[in-house]
Order: C-alpha cells, then structure tokens, then sequence
C-alpha cells in the first residue's frame, strides 16, 4: 500500500492493492490499483483539480460517480491518445496514468483566466446575447472567434482516432440496468426462472450505494460484500450476462437500449486486440430500471471551492477507497445521510468540526450516534459563506434566521441537500414523471413502454423495501417476458440506513436579498442569483429558464444542478414546482465518444466500395478513378507525361478515328419478364414498347407521376416476354424500386418478374469505325452484318465462347456495340477484346471521353442535364413520348399548366464566341450584360467540354425559350468577364448521324 | 429503433429494414390522362399529415422486399397493426378507442 498522506490505514477495500503510479500536471503521485483518479488525488491531499468554464474558479471533486461537474481532466496515453473532459471519479487508475488540468493558463494554481471572476458582475446570465449585439459586422470577425477560442474546456484531440471500437447487438428477456442492491436483486430473481437477464452498471464494481453505506447488511453479509457474491452467481449463469463498466446511455422505442461498454480504458497497455469501447444495442422484452438516486449539494455562496464536497462522495472515498477527504471536516446538511458520512469519517480518525443541519429539530439514531460520537450538532443554521480559494479554508454559520456569525476553520465541507432520483432513462422512455409533494421529488409517473423502475430511482427508501420491490420486480418481468418456473429465495436485508428528505433551493444567505456566488450549476457557473435573473428578465417556462442561463445543459446535464435550478425559479415565479415543470432528459446519459458510435464504419469501411470485374485492368493501366455513388469507375486512362486533359482529348479523337473500348459495367440493368412484360413497360416509360419487334432496342425515357423525366436508358427486347432493360449508374436502385412500387401496388394485375442484372452482367462498350472489326473475330453465332445486325438491335450468342447479350448501339455517335458478357468473365473478354483493338490502334477510354463524345452528340445525362424539373419536351425528346397512349406514369402530370406553358427552359446547345473558351457548369446564363445587379438571370449551362473533334468548346444549357432562341446571343457573366455565348442546337458533331453506320 | 412486422414474412424487424414510402390509400386514377387539374393536385401532392393515426406504405426493402400498408401513430410512432398492399382501410383498429 502506497504512503500517501489521507490513505487511512484499515480503510477501504483495496488495501492489499498494488501500486499505481500517475502524474498529474506533470507531479508524479502514488496510487493503488483500485483507485479512481480522482480518489487517488485525494490520497495525495489533492482536491484542487480544475478550472470554471465562465470564471475559471478553481474547483475541486465534487463527487464519486459519473454526476461529476468539475473534475474533468485530459488522460494523455500518446501523442493521438488525448482524450479531453474525462471524468477524474469515472477514470479508473493504472500505472503510468497521465492526466492534466484544464481550462487554465498558465498553471492550474495561477489562471490570468480568472479575472473572469472579479469581472464578473459583467458576465451575468445572457451576457452574451445582450452584449454582443452591436455592430452587427463584428459578430463575424471579432466576437464570435473570440467566444469561440474562449469556450470549451478540453482541447480536442488533434490526430486520427488509432484506437479500434467494437459493436454488438443483444436481446434478451430482462435487462436490469444500474447494479445496486436495487439492479442486483432484480437479476436475480429474474435469472433463477432461467430467462436470458443482461445486468449493466456504470462501475468497476457492482454495488452501487452499497460502496458507501457501512451499515447495510443482506443475508447475513456486509453489504458490499454480498454484492460482490450475488454478482458473482449471477455471473456464473448461463442465461445472464453481467456488464460493468457499461453505461445505458439511451433508451429508445420498443425498449432497445443504447449501452456503451468501457472495455480498456482501464487498463494500463490495452494491446491492440481490445477494442477501447463496445456499443451493445440491447432489445428487450422487459426492463428493469435501477439506476439509483444523486445527491444534492447545498446552495451557498462560495460552495464551489475546492474540498467542498458531496457527503455520499465522501463517504465512499473512505468505506470504498480508504482515502479520508480531509483531516477537519465540516458537515452542512438538510438531511440525515450526511450524518452517516460524519460518523464514519469520526470512527476513521478524522477530527469532524461540526454538523450543520439546516433542519430546527431533527430526530433520529443517527443524530444520537453523531452526539455521542462527540460530534457538535448545530440545528437551524446555515453555513452562509464558505473561506478559501485555492482550498476551502473555514465555513461561516449563522442561524438561519440571522443572528452572529461564526467561523470555523475546516479543511474540507461535506454537503447533502438530500437525494434526487435518477429518472433519466425512464423520462427517455417517453414515461412520465409525477411529482411527489410530500417527498419533494420527482419519480415514475405514467409508463410508455415494457418497463419498471425500482430502488431509489423509484423513490423508494431504505434498502429492506428496496431489496423487496426489486425482487418482486425482476421475478414480474421474467414473467412478462414468458418466465414459467422460479425458485430461488429473496435476499434478507438483516440491517439498513434510512434517510429522510432534504431541501430544494438555495439555503438561507444565497436569497433573492444577496449578490454572492452560490452555485447551482458548476459544470456552467450558474449560480441562484443567475437563474432569479432569468426569471426576472421574463423567462416563465423552465425550457427558457434553462437556455438563457445554461443550467443543466453542460455535459453532466444537470445531474446534481436540475432540481434545485427548478426550486429557485419556482419560488422567484410564486409557482409550485410541478406547475414549472422539469427539463425533458435526453440521451445520452453521460458522453458517449464518436468512436464507440461510429464503430468499424470508418475509412475504406464508412460506406461500401463498388468495383467492375473490369476494375484491375483499369488499375494495372495506370486510370485515374472518379467516384460515381459507390461506383469506382476509370475516368481517364493518362499515359506517360499526359495531364487530364491530354489524355481526355487522345482518347475522344481515337474512339472517332479507329475505335475504343469503355467499361460501362456500372450501367444499371433491370430484366422485365413475364406475358405482360411489355404492357408494363407501356406504363413505366413514355414511350410504346408494343410494337418494337424481339431483337430491336428503343431509347426508353421514365418519368415520375409529375411528369418531369426521373430516369433513362436504352432497353432491348430479346424476347416477346423479355426486356434487358439499362439505367443510369446512380438511378439503378431507386429506378428498381419505382418498378417494383408500381407493379406491387398500382398494377399487381400484371404477370411480370422484374430481376437487378446490374452486377451479373459486365458491359464493354466498343465504340468508332473500327469496332466490328475488332469484335466480329471473337463472336460466335451472330450475324454482324449492318442488315442482320442494324444500328439498336440486340443478339445472344457467344464471345470468346461465353454467353453473350450482344447490343448494337452508340452513345457517341459512332458505330457501336456494348458486349454485355456475365460478369466472371468481364475481365477475360475485355482482354481478348484489348488484343484485337491493339491491332486497329484502340484507346481505353474513362468517363471524361465518354462525357465529351456524348455532348458533342447532344446525348443527355439524367441528372446532369436534367434537374427533376424537366419534361422530355424541355430536353427536346418530345419523339420519345408515344403520342396514341392512353397511360403511363407521368402522362397526366406533364400536361399540367405550367408544363405546357411557353417560355420553359429547354436545353439547347452553347457556343462561345471565342472558341477556346470553355465555359463553367453552373455557369448563370443572361440576356443583357449591362443589367443592374442582380441581373434576371434566364438559364444556367449543364455541360460543358474542350471538344478536340470540334476543335473548339461546345456546352449544353437550359435556357427559358431555348429553342426560339437558335442563333441568339447570349451572355455568361462571371468574375473575370462576361463571356458571349451562340445558342445552338444540340448536336455539336456529325449532325446527320451518318457515323453510326460509318 | 421501431420494430415493423411485416405482414408478409409475418414476423417484427427492425426499422432498419424497411423504407417509407408515403401515406397509403391513394389511388391512382384509371383513366390517368382524363383527371381534372383539381383532381390530379390531390391525387399528388395533398397529404393527410395527421397527429394521430396515419395510414401509410413500407417496403421491407432488406427482406421480402414487398410493399404493404401500415397503421402508425404520428404521436407515440407506435405501429398499430400492418396488413398487405391492397387490403382494406381497416374499420377497426386494435387498443385504439372509438
């Protein structure tokens, strides 16, 4: 056992412990194995830990637990591991632990940031939105930065996250969470009738209050210990599953909880292997929620100084940690529990100054035991002021209705206004809670979902009733959950503690009548006078209170500060306090890391990577990839001291001169197959499919139900009931689901299969002059002729003795064919097909080409040319809109007013008038360059491109009256000029279509 | 997270399953091009958004992948009952008073 100065020996449960060294601000300390940082800091005499956010007072260990509002520190493992606002109560000790304060500079002990607090009459509640208002331009510039820098306690981390962190889903029957006597006794009665029982506490240790409380007995064991055993059982069971150091963080619909589980973060060389954190996401029949109550402090001014505080904290610091707060301490209270915490420190060896109970005459054996302990009881007082700065120093006591004043000098001041139940996750659960006007709190009103509260959390006092309500509980819920048998036998409590009440508020001393500093809120330095303010300047409800003066809104979520916030704003408003109402809860409980959520979803693995079987040979050629939704697709292919641009024009001048090979597997392909194949098609696509004979292909042109054009594609009917139907690359899967919607709801009379091809079938388009020679060697079984195989037509047979589906057709206006070959032998077909390409002088060419031979055919992209607010009379396809139909889906929504109407913007083509001039896309179309700004602006360009074929640059636009404008000009304005543009058709290259048989 | 039973594959899943795909029991015209102006603009773009009970469409897109209706309350988001594409508005709905 470590030397350190407040380590009492015989003390605590760890006394066998090995030691633990850590450095705190760089002074190395002893600790043991066991300890928190935070009680290890204590063993060393260390309360003073942290500054305040607004007026970087110095603060000290406010608790034991995860409520904690000011010891929040950065643990330093290496240059990456920097994890800031970490709990010192929470943070359990390992050898070699680094820590360092916050929110200070230049030390912890001098912080220039504290003239915050003697200027603090300026920054009262609202302060920021009254005072930097004007002017207005300084916002931007001067104040918010400021703030900015100025805000915050922890720095962030400035590195990649290196740890790794896991997840997993669980169901169970009967989650219990919090591992009190309360959590402890429901899982056991739950797990003896055999259901699947998950048990989850936020500690190290099961236990819960039990940590502390030297006076509970159960089954003839001290408390703690039975714990330990029953925990132990239960870990033993196959249908349970125990957590610790696991926090419910969440409770959502239909009881799936959020749990996160602190796998490593306590160990001093976590490894590797060990995920830092786990994110369990448990579904559960039924829950048992025992998840305890939090002590209040007392509301007086200069309560915030360090070695003030929590009476529960204290206590467990020397029944768990063996560590004494202080070696004088002072006891101010409203209720009985602190009492407890006097007695054991005085049993300890620690000198107890005086109890100061706000009560006039209270009752009870622990009152009796302090007494004959020699402890001197002060009733009706109220210790108004408290001495010290870095260290509280004394306590001031005054009666509560006035009188004299005397100090006493201590060196630490435990407090307890009484306890809050944690409703938390019940109040997440959508349950509401009801207001208990005789005990003051608020607990469990009206249930939303499978679930039941027990223990202090419930309101329920003393451990005898506890241990009953809970054991009844989780046997209930094991029932619910379709439990049949249970044998097992309820726990004994033999003996236990009972406290009473407390107070809500500010004491006497911090009243409306006062101006110190009485804190309500530490974590955001709100104090009563604060919140009174609030009231004043006209906040009536608690939600207005609460956001003008931030109580309860810092990371502990005003777990010790809500209620007494509420009381004062109650009283200051002349309401009662259900009538105020709380603050809605809100997960997550305490912080949870991004990485705990974000898992394994991170780099390569955030969203799914989609790659052609033609992929590595694009790879092995050296193409630069675009992403195309998920797609990786070859967007050029550079050779040796090519640029983009370069590399783009090679490849557009050998598709038109010999040929080239483009890898258009990405294409989405649906097959549409049944007796009414095509009477379907007729519904889904503008144009009439009745009549296109087996062996033919149309330009198919989808529309949604408003009539503006949602997808396209070239579709081949290979048989009377069979349809191979293409899609745009990222329109495939909602294009699936509009087919499969329609035909599943609007027209489920039909016969018709609709099967995704997309990955089942790689596409090599094989596009120029010189592409059915390059093919015509390798196929079997089809006549390539242009009278047996014309331009859009489709034949099965074989490549390179594979299946094929054969397509004749272009999308750059050359003779073409797109072999679809089943995507196995993709790669293999491509490579016998780049042979004989090799020998007529074929390009690969990238996306980028086959944007620019598209454009420079006035080919449209969906998407790119196309907003979701074009009709296919805008994009000049009017041809592809059977005009004897009777239905399809669009037909009524583009016959709507103002789709027929005149002056839409319809697409057209640009030419600039300089011709080396390449516009922007985006680029904002105008009619007179010499407007006032803002100009009307009556168009924007689509597509634009360096067109080498043309030898100049050709662009697509949407423009209001496009088509009535052929031959007008135009203006582009943009920064550096106003470019004039022509207005053009849309097809830039081979205007009578002579190639595609050329 | 909500669980769906999908009246399909008769069995809860959850939400991650499942798409939305609007409000439900909106028929769609037999005589499509004949529809008036009026008719068309509350055939496609007036929706109930009820606070209560809405009647709508899921599709089990990770499952059966089938569409089917859904009775939900706006205000708990709890599924009353489900039932499959082309069944009846249901007249009665179970726990739900009147």
């Amino acid at each position: 056992m470590s030397g350190a100065s407040h380590r009492i020996s015989g003390a605590g449960r760890f006394s066998q412990a090995k030691t633990a060294r850590f450095s705190f601000d760089g002074q190395s300390y002893a600790g043991i194995e066991g300890d928190t940082l935070a009680s290890a800091l204590l063993a060393n005499g260390v309360h003073l830990v942290g500054r305040s956010f607004k007026y970087h007072r110095p603060r000290g260990i406010l608790s034991a637990g995860a409520e904690e509002p000011n010891a929040l520190v950065e643990i330093r493992r290496d240059a990456a591991r920097k994890t800031p606002n970490v709990r010192a109560t929470v943070q359990e000790l390992y050898d070699g632990l680094e820590a360092q304060s916050q929110n200070r500079w230049p030390s912890l002990s001098f912080d220039v940031g504290a003239v915050n607090d003697i200027a603090s009459p300026m920054f009262s509640a609202g302060f920021y939105y009254k005072t930097f208002m004007w002017p207005k331009a300084a916002w931007k510039s001067l104040y918010e930065p400021k703030i900015r820098a100025a805000a915050g306690l922890g720095v962030s981390p400035d590195q990649p996250d290196p740890d790794h962190y896991s997840s997993r889903y669980a169901h169970c029957d009967v989650l219990v969470l919090g591992g009190g006597a309360a959590g402890i006794a429901a899982a056991l009665a739950a797990a003896e009738t055999g259901v699947r029982v998950i048990l989850a506490d936020e500690q190290a240790e099961f236990g819960g209050s039990l940590r502390f409380e030297s006076g509970a007995k159960i089954d003839g064991q001290d408390g703690f210990a039975w714990a330990q055993a029953a925990v132990a059982k239960l870990t033993a069971m196959d249908n349970v599953r125990v957590l610790p150091r696991t926090t419910a963080f969440g409770y959502y619909a239909q009881n799936f909880v959020g749990l996160v589980e602190r796998v490593s973060d306590h160990l001093k060389a976590p490894g590797h292997d060990l995920a830092r954190e786990r994110l369990w996401q448990v579904r559960a029949k039924r829950v048992v929620l025992a998840s305890g109550a939090i002590e209040r402090h007392m509301v007086f001014a200069d309560n915030d100084r360090p070695g003030i505080m929590l009476a529960g904290a204290a206590r467990t610091y020397l029944n768990h940690y063996g560590v004494a707060v202080g070696r004088n301490v002072g006891v101010y209270t409203a209720n009985d529990s602190a009492y407890a915490a006097a007695i054991d420190l005085k049993k300890a060896g620690v000198n107890v100054a005086a109890i100061v109970d706000l009560r006039d005459n209270p009752t009870g054996p622990v009152i009796d035991e302090a007494r004959a302990l020699g402890i001197e009881v002060n009733f009706g007082r109220a210790v108004i002021r408290a001495g010290g700065k870095l260290r509280v120093s004394s306590m001031t006591v005054q009666p509560k209705n006035g009188g004299g004043e005397r100090t006493i000098p201590v060196d630490a001041i435990l407090m307890s206004a009484g306890w809050t139940p944690s409703v938390h996750l019940f109040s997440q659960s959508r349950g509401k809670v009801a207001f208990n006007d005789e005990t003051k709190r608020f607990v469990p009103g009206t249930y939303a979902q499978d679930c039941v509260s027990v223990g202090a959390c419930n309101g329920t006092d003393g451990l005898s009733a506890t241990v009953d309500e809970a054991y009844a509980a989780g046997a209930k819920a094991a029932r619910d959950a379709g439990a049949k048998t249970a044998k097992g036998t309820k726990p004994k409590v033999d003996a236990s503690e009972s406290w009473s009440r407390g107070m809500l508020g500010a004491a006497p001393g911090a009243g409306p009548d006062t101006t110190v500093k009485a804190f309500v809120d530490f974590q955001n330095d709100v104090t009563a006078k604060d919140i009174r303010q609030a009231v004043h300047e006209g906040m009536r409800s608690i939600e207005h209170v609460k956001r003008f003066t931030t109580n309860g809104m810092a990371t502990d979520q005003g777990k010790t500060s809500n209620m007494h916030g509420l009381a004062i704003a109650a009283e200051m408003l002349g309401k009662p306090i259900p009538e105020v109402g709380l603050t809605t809860f809100r997960a997550p409980y305490t912080p949870v890391t991004f990485g705990a959520i974000v898992s394994h979803a991170r780099g390569p693995l955030f969203d799914p990577t989609r790659k052609t079987a033609i992929h590595p040979w694009a790879e092995a050629q050296g193409a630069v990839f675009e992403d195309v939704g998920q797609w990786k697709r070859a967007w050029y292919f550079p050779k040796a001291g090519e640029d983009m641009h370069a590399a783009v024009d090679r490849e557009c001048v050998a598709v038109r001169k010999t040929a080239g090979l483009f890898d258009a597997s990405t294409l989405g392909k649906i097959e549409v197959v049944g007796p009414d194949a095509a009477k379907f098609m007729e519904l889904l696509y503008t144009n009439p499919w009745e009549k296109l004979e087996p062996g033919r292909c149309r330009y198919g042109i989808m529309l949604r139900e408003d009539g503006f054009i949602y997808d396209d594609g070239v579709v081949g009917r290979l048989a009377p009931d069979r349809f191979h139907v293409t899609t745009t690359t990222g329109g495939a899967p909602r294009v699936m689901n509009h087919m499969e919607d329609y035909l599943q709801t609007e027209f489920p009379h039909l016969n018709v299969w609709l099967t995704s091809i997309t990955e089942q079938w790689a596409v090599i388009a094989v596009q120029g002059p010189k592409s059915r020679d390059i093919i015509a060697p390798l196929v079997e079984g089809i006549d390539m002729s242009d009278e047996a195989l014309p331009h859009m037509s489709v034949r099965e047979g074989k490549i390179c003795g594979v299946p094929t589906r054969l397509f004749r057709m272009s999308f750059t206006g050359e003779r073409g064919f797109e072999v679809n070959v089943p995507a196995d032998y993709g790669q293999a077909v491509w490579e016998a097909l780049w042979a004989e390409g090799q020998k007529h002088g074929a390009a690969a060419y990238g996306t980028e080409a086959m944007h620019v031979l598209r454009a420079e055919k006035g080919y449209i992209i969906v998407g790119q040319d196309t907003d979701g607010t074009v009709t296919p009379n805008d994009a000049g396809l009017d041809w592809a809109v059977g005009k004897k139909k009777t239905d399809f889906v669009g037909i009524r929504g583009m016959a709507r007013p103002d789709l027929v109407a005149k002056g839409r913007k319809q697409l057209v083509g640009l030419k600039t008038k300089d011709p080396k001039v390449v516009l922007e896309e985006g680029a904002q179309i105008v009619e007179d360059p010499k407007q006032a700004i803002p100009m009307k602006m009556i168009g924007h360009v689509t597509s634009s491109y360096w067109s080498e074929n043309c030898g100049r640059s050709i662009a697509l636009a949407l423009v209001a009256g496009g088509r009535d404008r052929i031959g007008e000009t135009l203006y582009v304005p943009m920064p550096n000029g106003v470019i004039e543009v022509e207005v053009t058709g849309m097809v830039f290259f081979d205007e009578t279509g002579g190639r595609l048989n050329g | 997270m909500l669980l769906i039973r999908c009246p399909y594959c008769e069995e809860e899943r959850p939400e991650l399953e499942f798409r939305n795909a609007g409000e439900a029991h909106i028929a769609r015209s037999a005589n499509m091009a004949g529809e008036s102006d009026d008719d068309f603009e509350k055939f496609f773009f007036i929706r109930s958004n009820p606070k209560g009970i809405i009647y709508e469409r899921w599709r089990h897109m990770h499952g059966c992948a089938r569409f089917f209706n859904a009775v939900r309350d706006t205000v708990t988001d709890r599924f009353v009952m489900t039932y499959k594409a082309g069944e009846p508005k249901p007249s009665k709905l179970p726990g739900v008073g009147k």
